[in-house]
């Protein structure tokens, strides 16, 4: 069987063409060049980096930083406590700024569980992204395409558990006082 | 309002639960339970005699709404007052809240005053 000039058969093809279909071809075949390029770049990228490595470090950095957190909140909530219990040592004037103060620093210790809900949302979607990458580059190397997920039934408690709002975003206290009252 | 009622607060975060129950034994409620999400926390209210409820929203394997709904659904519980302590501080939320039954609704972060103001409110509704 002879052998077929692919480059003869183009010529030919081409002659046929008249001025836009041939302008039309050869931006497809741009086209085609491009998407095979970017395939064999996805494939040949370093994902074991950053599904094996990467992403894995970051989320334990900041696991790290939430029980560094939390351990700083319960010392400062120990001293409290301390402080709380000198109390009726103390004379009445005295002892009235020390429960304000103390009030003031329970106050500001919430800060712990904003910043753990803020760093959860940032390791999930990290994980997100970890998935996501994982399942681009399968689909140019098959041997390792995850199987597709299905998304797990939620409750309506679960569906709107997004945790805290950027601040700009975030309704204040009075703002939800006063969508209450408007139910009354 | 009875300072004597049994209090149970619920949230994952056990220094958030260190800081309610300090902030409620400064408002002299001493008979303070906790759970650590929402299903302990309803297995706590069907064997016990609580008289107020103060829970955290974002919660597994049970979410703050959704224990909300299992005490309204239940016929001994219904009437218990349940305030929401949570970052959930968007409309659909609130919404969602109050259409399940809350009592009243806390955004975090949130001041010990608040809390105050919230307990004796839902206290006098009791």
């Amino acid at each position: 069987m002879p052998k077929v000039d692919r480059a003869e058969i183009a010529l030919q093809v081409m002659s046929g063409l008249n001025k836009t279909e041939a302008a039309l071809l050869q931006e497809l075949e741009s086209l085609g060049r491009m998407v095979a390029a970017a395939k064999q770049e996805i494939a040949a990228m370093r994902v074991e980096n950053v599904d094996a490595t990467h992403l894995p470090a970051a989320t334990d950095e900041l696991d790290e930083v939430v029980k560094s957190t939390a351990s700083a909140a319960n010392e400062i909530l120990d001293v409290c406590e301390t402080l709380e219990n000198l109390q009726p040592s103390l004379p009445a004037e005295a002892a009235d700024t020390v429960g304000v103060c103390v009030t003031r620093i329970y106050e500001a210790c919430a800060f712990q569980d904003i910043t753990g809900q803020r760093i959860g949302k940032v390791v999930n979607a990290l994980k997100q992204i970890e998935q996501r990458v994982r399942e681009t580059t399968g689909r140019f190397a098959p041997s390792t395409a995850l199987p597709a997920r299905s998304a797990p039934a939620q409750t309506e408690g679960e569906r709107l558990a997004n945790g805290p709002q950027p601040t700009s975003a975030a309704s204040s206290q009075a703002e939800i006082d006063a969508l209450l009252a408007s139910f009354d | 309002m009875d300072k004597n009622t049994n209090v149970l607060i619920v949230d994952d975060y056990k220094t958030m639960l260190r800081i309610i129950r300090n902030l409620l034994k400064q408002l002299d409620f001493n008979n303070v339970d906790e759970a650590t999400d929402g299903q302990e926390a309803l297995a706590k209210l069907r064997a016990g005699n609580y008289g107020l409820v103060i829970s955290d929203w974002n919660m597994e394997p049970m979410t703050g709404l959704d224990l909300l709904k299992e005490v309204r659904a239940d016929a001994r519980l219904k009437s218990t007052p349940f305030i929401m302590i949570t970052a959930e501080s968007k409309t659909e939320n609130v919404v969602a809240a109050r259409a399940a039954g809350v009592s009243n609704y806390i955004v975090k972060p949130f001041n010990a005053e608040t809390l105050r103001e919230k307990i004796e409110k839902v206290m006098a509704h009791a």
